[in-house]
C-alpha cells in the first residue's frame, strides 16, 4: 500500500510531463504555417549546396521580415529538387544542373527561369596526387589520367547536379568511368568528400562545399578555372497553370527578392572562411556580361 | 582525432546541447516527442485490438495473415515514405489535402510503420496467455467484454512491451522523416534527420551528439511506460 502511494505521484509526474510536452509540440503546430494562415509560406526545394553551406540562412530571414513569407526549405540534391517541381510538391525551385532545368521550363512544369548566381566546381585529390593532374587546365585530360592511372574517385553517383556535371565531363574526356577505382557513393556532397578524405581519392565539388569543409579534409584543390568547370544556379517558380495549388505569387516574390540588387548583396557578401562562395548573377554592373 | 577523444568529445557536445538550449535541437526534440508519441498513441488505439482480435478469432488464413504480419515488421521506412508519397503529392488522390512536408505526413507513415509491429507483437502477447485466463472468467459468468478485457489486463507487461517496441521503432526511424516531412528546420526536422544532415555535413560530434539526445527522450518514454507497468505490478 504504502509501495503504491509512493509510486503514484511519480508516474502522473511523468505521464504529465510527456502530455504536456506533447501539448507544446500540437500547439506549436498550430500555430506553424503549415496551414494557411496569417504568416504565409512558401515551400523551396534547393541543393544541399545552397543550404549545408548557410547562405539560405543569411538570405532568407530578411525576405520573410520584408514581405511576411516564410520560405520552407526542403534540400536534396538537383535531380529530386526539380523532380518535386514537376510532381507541384513545392512552389519554387533553387538548382545548379543548367540542362535540366531547360528541360523542366520546355516541359511546361516551371515558369520565369532567373540566373541567380554561380561558383565554379573543383577536383579535388590527395597531396600525393598519383595520377599526376596537378595544376592541369583541361579537366578532360585530367579524367583521362584518372582512368588509366585507375585512381580512386569518389562520385556523388544520385543525379545531382554535380553528378550530372560529372558525367558530361566524363563524356567530353571520352572515357567512361567503370572500374573498381570508380565508386559511386550515393550521397550528398560532403558525405563524398568525407569519403574522398578516407580513401585517399579524387572527388568533383563545387568550391563552396569545398571552401566550408575545408577544415575537416586533408584534399587539395588540383583542377580549377576549366570553363567546363562553371557552376550557375538558376531560380523557377513551379507552373501555377500546371499546378494551380502552387503560391505562384509568393514564390515570385521570392525569386524577384533574390535576384534584386538586395538580394545579390547578400549572396556577394556571404563569406565562409574569409572567402566569398558564390558570384551573384542576376544584377549586371553597367551591363555587362554574367561571366 | 581518437576513437576515445572523438566519444568524449560527442558526451559534452551532447551535454551542450541538452542543456545549452539551442533553440534548434529543442524543437528537433518537440517534433520527435510529438509525431512519435502521436503516432505510437494511434497504433496503439488501432494496432491493439486488431492483434487482439487475431489471437482470440480462429478464421481460415490466421496463420498466412500472422506470417504476412511478421514479414511486414521488415518493411523499409524508405519505402513506406514512397508509398505514403504516393498518395499525398499535389497531384494526387489526396494531393488537395496539403500533407507533403508537414508533421501530419510524418504520422501517417509512421503509423503505417508501427501498425505490423503493434498487431504482430499483441497477439503474441495475448496468444501466449494461459487458455486458462479466458475459461476462468467465462466460468465466473463474465460478459464478452469483460472477458476481452480481462484477457487484455493479464497481457499487460506483453502488450506494454509490445508499445515499447513500437514507440522505439518510431523515434529511431529517418526514412520517412525524411521523405515525407522533408527535413524542413523549426518544422519537420526531427532529432533523426538532423542527425543525418550533420552527418552528411562532417560534423560528426554533433551528430553523435544528437544520438544521445535520442537515446535520452527515448530512455525518458520508456522510464513513464516502465512506471505504468510498475504500478501494475503492485495491483494483485
Amino acid at each position: 500500500m504504502t509501495d503504491n502511494y509512493c509510486e503514484r505521484p511519480t508516474s502522473l509526474l511523468l505521464a504529465g510531463i510527456l502530455l504536456l510536452i506533447v501539448a507544446a509540440g500540437c500547439r506549436n503546430e498550430a500555430a506553424a504555417p503549415d496551414h494557411r494562415s496569417e504568416l504565409r509560406s512558401i515551400k523551396l526545394a534547393t541543393t544541399t549546396s545552397t543550404d549545408n553551406s548557410g547562405l539560405l540562412a543569411e538570405l532568407l530571414p530578411p525576405f520573410q521580415a520584408m514581405y511576411g513569407i516564410e520560405v520552407q526549405v526542403i534540400a536534396v540534391g538537383t535531380g529530386r529538387a526539380i523532380k518535386h517541381g514537376e510532381n507541384g510538391d513545392v512552389d519554387v525551385i533553387l538548382v545548379h544542373a543548367r540542362a535540366a532545368e531547360d528541360r523542366f521550363v520546355e516541359s511546361g512544369f516551371g515558369v520565369n527561369r532567373r540566373d541567380v548566381m554561380h561558383n565554379d566546381f573543383v577536383v579535388l585529390g590527395p597531396a600525393e596526387d598519383p595520377a599526376r593532374i596537378k595544376g592541369s587546365a583541361d579537366v578532360a585530360q585530367a579524367l583521362r589520367k584518372l582512368a588509366a592511372t585507375e585512381s580512386f574517385f569518389v562520385s556523388r553517383g544520385d543525379d545531382s547536379g554535380t553528378h550530372k556535371k560529372e558525367m558530361a565531363l566524363w563524356e567530353a574526356a571520352g572515357v567512361p568511368p567503370e572500374g573498381d577505382w570508380y565508386l559511386p557513393a550515393g550521397q550528398g556532397m560532403g558525405a563524398v568528400l568525407t569519403i574522398a578524405n578516407e580513401k585517399r581519392a579524387y572527388a568533383l565539388t563545387d568550391r563552396g562545399t569545398y571552401q566550408a569543409y575545408r577544415d575537416k579534409l586533408a584534399l587539395e584543390v588540383l583542377v580549377e578555372g576549366d570553363r567546363r568547370l562553371y557552376n550557375p544556379y538558376g531560380v523557377i517558380a513551379v507552373n501555377p497553370a500546371r499546378h494551380s495549388d502552387a503560391r505562384y505569387i509568393d514564390a515570385m516574390t521570392f525569386i524577384g527578392w533574390i535576384t534584386s540588387p538586395e538580394g545579390q548583396a547578400i549572396i556577394r557578401g556571404f563569406k565562409r572562411g574569409g572567402e566569398v562562395l558564390f558570384t551573384p548573377d542576376a544584377v549586371l554592373d553597367g551591363g555587362a556580361g554574367a561571366d | 582525432m581518437g576513437g576515445a577523444d572523438f566519444i568524449a568529445d560527442s558526451v559534452t557536445t551532447a551535454f551542450g546541447l541538452i542543456f545549452g538550449g539551442a533553440p534548434g535541437v529543442f524543437s528537433a526534440v518537440l517534433v520527435s516527442l510529438q509525431v512519435s508519441v502521436t503516432a505510437a498513441f494511434l497504433c496503439t488505439v488501432i494496432g491493439v485490438p486488431l492483434g487482439f482480435a487475431v489471437a482470440v478469432s480462429n478464421f481460415r488464413g490466421r496463420h498466412l495473415l500472422i506470417t504476412l504480419l511478421n514479414t511486414l515488421m521488415a518493411l523499409p521506412t524508405v519505402v513506406v515514405g514512397l508509398f505514403v508519397y504516393a498518395f499525398i503529392t499535389r497531384q494526387s488522390l489526396l494531393g488537395p489535402l496539403d500533407l507533403l512536408f508537414t508533421r501530419k505526413a510524418m504520422i501517417v507513415g509512421e503509423v503505417i510503420l508501427g501498425l505490423p509491429i503493434i498487431i504482430a507483437l499483441t497477439n503474441t502477447a495475448i496468444s501466449a496467455l494461459d487458455r486458462q485466463v479466458r475459461d476462468t472468467a467465462i466460468t465466473l459468468g463474465a460478459g464478452r467484454l469483460r472477458v476481452s478485457l480481462t484477457m487484455l489486463w493479464e497481457g499487460r507487461f506483453g502488450l506494454l512491451a509490445a508499445i515499447a517496441a513500437t514507440f522505439g521503432r518510431l523515434i529511431g526511424e529517418v526514412g520517412i522523416a525524411m521523405m515525407l516531412g522533408g527535413n524542413i528546420a523549426a518544422h519537420t526536422r526531427n532529432i533523426t534527420t538532423a542527425l543525418a544532415l550533420e552527418t552528411s555535413k562532417g560534423e560528426f560530434s554533433v551528430a553523435m551528439a544528437l544520438g544521445i539526445v535520442l537515446l535520452t527522450v527515448a530512455l525518458g518514454v520508456n522510464f513513464a511506460l516502465r512506471y505504468l507497468q510498475g504500478r501494475g505490478e503492485v495491483r494483485p
